[in-house]
């Protein structure tokens, strides 16, 4: 029977299918961080039981950390506490924390994949839905819940059932100053926040064929805001030049005999999808949102759509815009750029690039927050640090930061944020903050502007 | 786990779509290290103002509407993977959550808590909506055994799905962390042969 991509990595992991159920799913690599991984850790101390393969669990500290002064010990008590807990349990079960400070440390899908633990093949898991990103690699990657958590720790496996499938195509070429976070923001306007659920989505066509691993980060992370578990590209030349030489990556021979097996997952032609979408690049432009769920999203251009019924009502009620209003001109304080959908290294060289030798608007607050150690030093390698510190932008130590609002990172109740993040549900930024998801270049050129503009005009 | 069988209650309606995990429990509470406390913050920005007021507008604020099902709109449960939304849920007091969809991860937090997500089509969702804004005290009968959910005034039924095993673990009060230790000789086996 032909196969897809998904179905030769899900198949080649089942150690059983029950008969009626779900089948047990074996896990290549969990990775878990402070926030959904405590009450797991107590589940097994409760009931007795030891991590099952610590060598497969790989362990940062992301979500609740602070991006000043990590070298100082954590303010906020309960934040170390987490961190603390975090420590010691990994500490007990053997298991490697790249934690607060560590070269390694950062955003668990930024770190993970930059270090080459996440391979083509892997079936990978973390308590976070945005275990998707690394379906970038032709993964089986998703995000699962605390019980979840304990499940993996106690037998390396999960109880799953089988998702359906569905393969998004976009083909053509995409126009200047289209981001690969543009296209995600474009199909998830176009299909729905709700179009995957239930679904494993695979992503082809020459968009995604061309575009590099960063970006393909980006579109694979998003993958959850259209309800799939999870997204995925076949893996390719550009897979392989990216993990050659990574940390973790397999090497010399090893590395060979891996990527053959890496070349025959590619989906079969002719194998059959349950559901199946068509895009042209061409269609695609510089995209932000205006409400307040990740597919309510509109081209930078255009105009809020006129559409009544309690839920918009609602969101639009909570943004302070109206139907049929365009968002150009709307002045806007704040930009974060950072998250792991957009804070890995192309995404600051492409904001660096736009920001060269201009300044940021005075009423605006800019933070630059890095996904990771590595990429921060790169940053820095670079030299892009130097001109976002002359623009007047805020260049943070890495973490989740502003994206969820645990730590001190806050938009204010009723400012506005254009934000690289994912979310841009109510109070995710801070208890009454308003989000407005965009690419890192869209960010930029609003905080240059002071506004939300079309930049498209005074690109060359 | 606790087991279900069957529930005959009142229902609280949350009439809105895309309900997700961020408003059901904002990140900010999720700083504890244990499972117990998350009741009192179940959709703590839409139940208190930011000087700590009640809202008086809000369903689960309003005297008129109590019980143990919670009833909302289509994509209930969507965004962040953190169970500490199935907590919060179960630690209020709900035991069953209706909706017209429900976000796979979420779905799957609740069934790992015993918090039974009950998937009706949209216009029994309607009518479920309806039947409490008409009269408030109206009773809810959730019958898993026979996988029916029954709108007891109006005489109106439907059946829902749930996978069998699940069904079964509910039933049994047992759980995925149970069933996996017992396997975990084939999972040792398995990993003899595998590539990655
Ligand atoms: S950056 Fe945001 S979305 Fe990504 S893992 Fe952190 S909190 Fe979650």
């Amino acid at each position: 029977m032909k196969k897809t991509l998904f179905d030769k990595i899900w198949d080649s992991h089942v150690v059983e299918s029950i008969p009626n159920g779900p089948d047990i799913l074996y896990i290549d690599k969990h990775l878990i961080h402070e926030v959904t991984s405590p009450q797991a850790f107590q589940e097994l101390k409760e009931r007795k039981i030891t991590v099952f393969r610590p060598d497969k669990t790989i362990a940062t500290a992301d979500h609740n950390t602070p991006t000043e002064n990590q070298h100082l010990p954590v303010k906020d008590l309960l934040s170390r506490k987490q961190l603390q807990e975090l420590t010691q349990n990994c500490k007990e079960n053997n298991i490697s924390l790249y934690g607060l400070g560590h070269p390694f440390n950062g955003i668990v899908h930024v770190m993970a994949p930059e270090l080459g633990i996440t391979q083509p093949g892997m079936t990978v898991v973390c308590g976070d839905s945005h275990t998707s990103t690394h379906g970038a690699f032709g993964t089986i990657s998703f995000g699962i819940g605390t019980s979840q958590v304990a499940q993996v720790f106690a037998s390396q496996s999960l109880l799953v059932e089988k998702p359906k499938k569905l393969r998004v195509n976009v083909n053509g070429k995409l126009k200047n100053g289209v981001t690969p976070k543009d296209v995600i923001l474009f199909i998830i306007s176009e299909l729905g926040t709700n179009s995957g659920t239930g679904y494993f989505c695979e992503y082809a066509g020459n968009v995604f064929e061309k575009m590099s691993m960063e970006g393909r980060m980006t579109v694979c992370n998003m993958s959850i805001e259209m309800g799939a578990r999870g997204g995925l590209i076949a893996p390719d030349e550009t897979t392989y030049n990216y993990l050659k030489g990574r940390e973790f990556a397999p090497k010399g021979e090893k590395f060979e005999q891996l990527q053959t097996y890496w070349e025959s997952l590619k989906t079969d032609e002719d194998a059959k999808f349950d559901q199946e979408y068509y895009f042209d690049a061409e269609e695609i432009e510089p995209m932000i949102t205006y409400g307040t769920n990740p597919g309510m999203g509109i081209k930078i251009t255009a105009t809020i759509p006129v559409n009544k019924n309690k839920s918009t009502e609602k969101a639009l009620d909570y943004m302070g815009f109206s139907p049929g209003e365009s968002l150009i001109n709307k002045p806007i304080n704040y930009i974060f750029i950072g998250s792991c959908t957009n804070s890995r290294i192309e995404d600051f060289r492409i904001a660096a690039h736009y920001i060269k030798g201009k300044q940021k608007a005075t009423n605006v607050n800019a933070l630059i927050v890095p996904g990771s150690q590595q990429v921060a030093a790169q940053i820095k390698a670079e030299g892009l640090h130097i001109i976002f510190e002359e623009a007047g932008f805020q260049l943070r130590q890495p973490g989740c930061s502003a994206c969820l609002a645990m730590n001190d990172d806050k938009i204010p109740a009723g400012e506005y944020c254009v934000s690289t993040s994912n979310r841009n549900f109510e109070g995710r930024q801070g208890q009454g903050s308003r989000t407005i998801l965009a690419s890192p270049l869209t960010a930029a050129a609003t905080a240059i502007a002071g506004k939300i503009v079309d930049f498209t005009k005074h690109l060359n | 786990m606790e087991k279900f069988i069957t529930l005959t209650h009142t229902a609280v309606p949350l009439e809105m779509e895309n309900i997700d995990t961020d408003q059901i429990i904002p990140a900010r509470f999720l700083k504890a290290t244990d499972k117990a406390g998350f009741g009192d913050n179940l959709f703590r920005d839409w139940r208190y103002d930011q000087e700590e007021n009640l809202k008086k507008n809000f369903p689960l604020n309003q005297e008129k509407y109590q019980g143990e099902i919670l009833v909302a709109g289509d994509n209930f449960g969507c965004g962040s993977s953190r169970e500490h939304a199935a907590w919060a849920i179960k630690a209020y007091g709900f035991k069953v959550v209706v909706s017209s969809y429900f976000a796979d991860i979420f779905k799957g937090n609740s069934l790992n808590n015993g918090l039974l997500p009950v998937q009706v089509s949209p216009n029994f969702l309607m009518e479920t909506f309806k039947a409490i804004e008409e009269k408030p005290t109206t009773k809810i009968k959730i019958d898993l055994e026979n996988q029916v959910i029954k709108l007891i005034d109006k005489n109106l039924e439907e059946k829902f799905e749930i996978d069998t095993y699940k069904k079964m673990c509910l039933i049994n009060g047992f759980d995925d962390i149970d069933f996996l230790v017992n396997k975990l000789d084939k999972i040792k086996t398995f990993e003899k042969h595998q590539t990655l």
